[in-house]
């Protein structure tokens, strides 16, 4: 047996399960005697709701009941969905579980039916009579943010929510002391996370204890517990949120949702369990997504392409309420210094209300729109010099001998950006060997003789991970000898049961089939904030370490004193602890090694204590430690994508020929996890550079609301991904790893328009806008695109 | 997204279905279901009655003889792109069903269900367009056969009754030697096409142009063939004026827009994709043997 | 009101009677009534593939027939692949080549690909990624479920030239 796991590719305990079809989804609990539920959801952006009548829903056979905002218990017609993370920039606006009198987009919960199981509780929404008085709607947060626009809210004064400045340095003098200046409008648009499992949640409420058990699918029960804690006055023990297999996740189910309050109130109300589960059309109003941003940047540069300073407005579309503050926006600001010396910067955010579903993180959290703008103005300074666009980079790098580097910025944990590591040069070095960038423009010629149009884009991207304030890990071995983890990291198909185990496995000797590994559920760790931000395997990851340590101490100290030998002498291997100096195979047959090692269940029947005996020392009970590891500030991976594409100028097709990612995320747990996480984090960023699109019309009526209209990229339109690692270690924490499951969709959309505009450039094309389509492209090239048929 | 209530009805023979769409009012036929059964789930048809037209074996063939291929409506798109016929008489059905959905929805999917659905961007309803198609549509006692421009009307609209069944299909067959092509361009692949554009053609001897046919789909609300261009292209030579000449033909039909394509866009399309299927249809007439 | 048949369908190798309701789709006749939930839905419109099963060996979206249509047919769902416990070629290269992360799109996938490895036992890469066009995973980025059909696809070649 390996003694390490860490940094081994051991395949995935979660596969075979899922595999063979007896993954336990939501969707797949039965609970005795439960209903279903589903929501009237408010077809307008906007109105007020004038009356609403559910008797002739109510009298459907097989309905048991329609609960209306008047329906719903005391503390929910009081209380608002919580907030939490507010501002002190932010004017909060958060939504009642059902709307109360004003819905404030299409898909807003107005009423919940509860029947006999899902088939007649829609034969029954129809039936909920609702009468609706229209309302003008804000769709487009440019025109949002202007005093003369309708207010997303009847109440507000503005729907400018939010103004935030970031600033750093001295931008008067970086704008007056430099002689090129220039300024960029980009536009950017990043559709939702389309997870393949919708959301879905079944409440079951124990009249007799007052107590709620919720199953739902989402990214950390312990936050959810925590919401629905706020909503409802339970006690601690009252309240158990479980959270099985995931189908998905990437951003939006680490929200609390509307719908969770509302169906517990269902299932308190009938004193059965009540199941909901979100059907895709209901995902596409309902669920979080990103959004719209519109940039409006300067740039100011020296006469060696360096740059001074970086100065002008994000408006940021935030939807109709505001349940992550400024979270995403502010992630923005952050990014776009990223790997480059800044020495001013100055920014202001204004985040807008619009009466469309709510922009939360989807997987890079505002970081790739960030990184779109640095990279679209590096390129611009790349033209204006007509300078090679790798070689502006590398005159602006930070270099690795700089680091730790204070970037100025204020994150959104309250700490300046202070990148803790990495080799900004070496990574894009590496990515652009990788895709044979010192040839390309002989290649780019020959191609262009044959009527070929490709082009290369560098995207570089420095991505602030493992978020806090920590993820705790709770190691215990049991009086059987069995080691259990538990955290209140939640996967949604990150692996963690493995790499979790791999880092338990290594402190106590065994392989990771011997670890069980818990996750989502509030009864197994007291304290959790769930899977997001690429956070898990530094914080969840470093407190499995902490914890295992702790216990494999704690062991070597309770046989140490019945095998009386001094603790160091002692190892954890295969179950027990014996002396390290035991040579392989003395065997368990032999009398000697059996008085010179124990049991991990012997020495926890002993941790355990023993009934009407003292604790040996005051030790305390039980072979288990508890860790939260805190990390003192965020740490930060970075990566380069380098893309090559073609494009048909004809059509306006653009075909991915080649894709390297070369990044860096500090030591690797499992290479062949983190492969898997940057490769569909790449196709993620391809859907957002290419084809995934969320429209809607003037009044904000969503018009994208399924799979054959908004298109997410499909096996063809992936290419082969190259992925190249560089590990350097994070000081941060004990294992020196950083977060990766983001890293592939960062960087990446970036160098796709930028190599669809260097295709372009005999046309003179410029691109400021992501996504980009096929129509788009023509449109810019205009009668260029006629082509032959000229 | 579960479908409303109906009554179930799986006729064994064309007659019983017949009687069944006479005798109930508000009724749908259910063919493959590929398009009938997401509008259902999505409630946004909800029939009274459901007549399931997969029972009927009657429905289910191919014939192919000099004249025509003949297709009964419940043939499914799999069991056309798998015979050995239709890939030898027809072999640009195949490259246009290549494109239609994917291998589960072409497992199910029938010929006659999407012809009927009458989607604008169908590639069978382009197919059905380009080979001047007969259907043949049976109600109670009668049946009546249509060309296939008088039965597409509109928009997903045709001319089949509410009391009528599109019981079979035929396209008329092109000479043993002829050069054929079909263009597509969809976002990705097998979606509906933005626009397609179908081409058969034949030469004489001399190298002019004996006969060509050219279909559009997916730029007007239906599938448009350059019936001018198509009689003033017999005798001429083909090469890059023609093929501009059918192109900028293809580019003045009237498109349509929606919230995702301009009418612009798809006029480009059509212009583009004409030009490449006139192209490749006249290369692959003059590789084929003699 | 409700319209109900009595159907008889085998699936996976079992016969099974059972009144449905005839408007109740062939997925949620195999989740609900059979417990058979490794079949998933995921969009319910017959776009993303996670409720792919077998129908007389055709894979087809079960979100796109009634239970009805399965009348007098057999089904083969992702619970079936598996005999003995052991997991099918396909499944084991999925487990090897880490061909998924949810797990949530893979039964689709999984059905849809064996069939179309009976019918073509030496795919290009080109042909895996068309076919394999029906089915969506937001997780992989497609590219290990590739690896896995390929390298089940050189398996299986293997493996019967030993037979001969």
């Amino acid at each position: 047996m390996s003694t390490s796991s860490f940094g081994a590719s051991p395949k995935r305990k979660e596969d075979r399960d899922l595999l063979m079809g007896r993954g336990r989804f939501v969707d797949d609990i039965v609970l005795p005697g439960m209903y279903a539920a589903a929501f009237v959801r408010s077809p307008l952006a906007h109105a007020r709701i004038k009356s609403i009548d559910a008797s002739a829903a109510l009298a459907r056979p097989g309905v048991h009941a329609v609960l209306t905002y008047q329906d719903l218990p005391a503390t929910l017609r009081e209380r608002r969905m919580p907030l939490f993370v507010p501002h002190p920039t932010l004017t909060p606006r958060m939504q009642y579980a059902l709307v109360k009198e004003e819905a404030c987009y299409v898909g807003e919960a107005v009423a919940v039916v509860v029947a006999d199981d899902r088939y007649i509780a829609e034969d029954a929404l129809p039936l909920v009579e609702i009468e609706y008085e229209s309302l003008p709607a804000v769709s487009d947060c440019k025109l949002g943010a202007s005093p003369a626009s309708p207010r997303a809210h009847l109440d507000l004064e503005s729907n400018v929510v939010s103004r935030m400045i970031s600033s750093v340095g001295d931008i008067v003098a970086a704008f007056r002391d430099v002689k090129h200046v220039f300024r960029e409008e980009i536009f950017q648009h990043r559709g939702g996370a389309f997870f393949m499992e919708c959301r879905g949640a079944i409440a079951s409420y124990d009249a007799a204890e007052g107590s709620l058990l919720l199953y739902v699918s989402s990214q950390g029960p312990h936050r959810i517990k925590r919401g629905l804690l706020d909503l409802y006055d339970l006690s601690d023990t009252q309240l158990r949120v479980v959270t099985p297999d995931v189908g998905g996740g990437f951003g939006p189910k680490g929200s609390l949702y509307a719908e969770y309050p509302v169906v517990a109130a269902c299932s308190m109300k009938l004193g059965r369990p009540v199941k909901w589960i979100e059907d895709r059309r209901e995902n596409f109003v309902a669920t979080h997504q990103e959004r719209d941003q519109y940039w409006d940047m300067e740039i100011a540069v020296d006469d060696e392409a360096r740059i001074r300073g970086l100065r002008g407005t994000l408006t940021h579309d935030n939807g109709a309420y505001t349940p992550w503050g400024i979270v995403l926006p502010w992630i923005s600001v952050a990014t776009v210094p990223g790997p480059y010396v800044l020495p001013a910067y100055h920014v202001e955010l204004r985040s807008v209300l619009t009466n469309k579903v709510m922009a939360t993180p989807v997987r890079g959290a505002g970081r790739p729109e960030g990184v779109v703008v640095m990279e679209r103005l590096m390129d611009r300074i790349a033209r204006e010099f007509n300078l090679d666009a790798a070689e502006v980079r590398r005159r602006n790098f930070i270099q690795p001998s700089q680091m730790p580097y204070n970037v100025g910025v204020i994150f959104r944990d309250g700490r300046p950006v202070v990148y803790d590591s990495g080799d900004y040069p070496a990574c894009q070095d590496a990515a652009l060997k990788a895709i044979g960038y010192a040839d390309f423009r002989q290649r780019q010629a020959e191609a262009r003789r044959q009527s070929r149009y490709i082009g290369i884009g560098i995207g570089n991207a420095v991505e602030g991970t493992g978020l806090g304030p920590y993820e705790g890990a709770a190691v215990k071995v049991a009086t059987n000898g069995r080691i259990t983890v538990s955290t209140g990291a939640t996967p949604q198909g990150q692996s963690h049961k493995t790499t979790l185990a791999q880092i338990a496995a290594d402190q106590f000797g065994v392989s990771i089939d011997a670890i069980q590994v818990e996750t989502g559920d509030t009864a197994k760790i007291s304290q959790g904030i769930g899977t997001f931000a690429a956070r898990t395997a530094v914080n969840a990851g470093s407190s499995v370490h902490v914890a295992s340590v702790k216990v494999a101490e704690k062991a070597k100290a309770i046989a140490a004193k019945l095998l009386d030998v001094r603790a160091e002498d002692l190892e954890l291997r295969d179950g027990y602890v014996q002396l390290a100096a035991l040579p392989e195979g003395a065997g368990v047959a032999s009398d000697n090694a059996r008085q010179i090692r124990k049991s991990l269940a012997e020495l926890a029947v002993v941790a355990a204590g023993m009934p009407g005996f003292a604790m040996q020392d005051g030790a305390e009970p039980g072979l288990e430690s508890i860790a939260y590891f805190t990390a003192t500030q965020s740490t930060y991976a970075n990566g380069t994508a380098a893309a090559e594409v073609e494009v048909d100028i004809e059509t306006g097709r653009v075909t991915i020929l080649r894709l390297v990612l070369a990044h860096d995320c500090g030591r690797l747990i499992n290479p062949m996890v983190v492969d898997g996480q940057v490769m569909g984090g790449v196709a993620h960023a391809i859907g957002n550079a290419l084809y995934e699109r969320m429209i809607y019309d003037d009044q904000a009526q969503p018009l994208s609301t399924n799979f054959g209209e908004y298109l997410l990229p499909l096996a063809p339109d992936v290419p082969r991904i190259e992925i190249i690692h560089l590990e350097t270690p994070s000081p941060l924490n004990p294992l020196g790893i950083k977060g990766a499951g983001e890293s592939g969709t960062i960087p990446t959309i970036a160098p796709i328009i930028a190599a669809v505009e260097d295709a372009l450039s005999p046309f003179g094309v410029k691109i400021s806008e992501a996504p980009i389509t096929p129509q788009r492209i023509v449109e810019l090239l205009g009668d260029a695109a006629l082509g032959r048929t000229r | 997204m579960k479908p409303a209530r109906f009554t179930y009805h799986d006729p064994a023979a064309i007659a019983d279905a017949l009687t069944l769409l006479a005798e109930n009012e508000d009724s749908r036929l259910l063919a493959g279901g590929q398009s009938l059964m997401p509008m259902m789930n999505f409630r946004f048809v909800q029939p009274a009655h459901l007549i399931d037209l997969n029972p009927v074996q009657e429905l289910s063939f191919i014939h192919v003889d000099a004249k025509a291929l003949s297709f009964g409506a419940m043939t499914r798109q799999r069991q056309i792109q798998n015979d050995p016929d239709v890939r030898q008489a027809c072999p640009i059905i195949l490259e246009a069903l290549s494109h239609v959905g994917h291998r589960q929805t072409r497992a199910r999917g029938t010929i006659g269900g999407s012809i009927s659905h009458f989607d604008p961007s169908a590639e069978l309803c382009n197919m059905a367009a380009l080979h001047d198609a007969e259907v043949i549509l049976a109600r109670k006692g009668s049946q009546r056969t249509l060309t296939f421009d008088r039965f597409g009307i509109g928009y997903l609209t045709t001319a089949i009754e509410p009391d009528e069944l599109l019981r079979e299909v035929r396209l008329k067959r092109w000479p043993e030697r002829h050069g054929y092509a079909f263009e597509e361009f969809a976002m990705r692949h097998g979606d509906f096409a933005i626009c397609a554009v179908s081409c058969l053609l034949t030469l004489s001897r001399h190298g002019t142009v004996d006969d060509v046919a050219i279909a559009v789909s997916g730029v007007a609300p239906t599938p448009q063939r350059l019936k001018a261009f198509e009689i003033s292209a017999r005798g001429q030579a083909p090469g890059h004026d023609l093929y501009r000449e059918a192109a900028t033909q293809a580019a003045a039909i009237e498109a349509t827009s929606d919230a995702y394509t301009t009418a612009d866009y798809r006029r480009h399309l059509a212009r583009i994709l004409t030009y490449r299927a006139m192209q490749t249809a006249v290369a692959r007439f003059n590789s084929q043997a003699k | 009101m409700t319209d109900t048949r009595s159907i008889v369908v085998v699936v996976n190798g079992k016969r099974y009677e059972r009144a449905v309701d005839t408007r109740q789709t062939l997925a949620d006749f195999l989740r609900l009534d059979l417990g058979l939930t490794g079949t998933h839905l995921g969009c319910e419109h017959g776009v993303c593939g996670a409720c792919t099963v077998r129908l007389d060996g055709a894979a087809v979206r079960s979100c796109l027939m009634l239970a009805v249509q399965a009348h007098e047919k057999t089904v083969q769902t992702v619970e079936g692949l598996a005999g003995n416990d052991e997991l099918s070629p396909l499944q084991q290269a999925f487990h090897d080549k880490h061909a998924l992360q949810c797990g949530f799109c893979t039964s689709g996938i999984l059905m849809t690909m064996t069939e179309f490895l009976e019918e073509n036992p030496s795919p290009t890469e080109a042909e895996v990624r068309a076919a394999l066009s029906g089915n969506i995973c937001r997780c992989t980025g497609y590219q290990n479920i590739v690896e896995a059909v390929l390298a089940t696809a050189v398996a299986l070649r293997d493996k019967r030239n030993a037979a001969l």
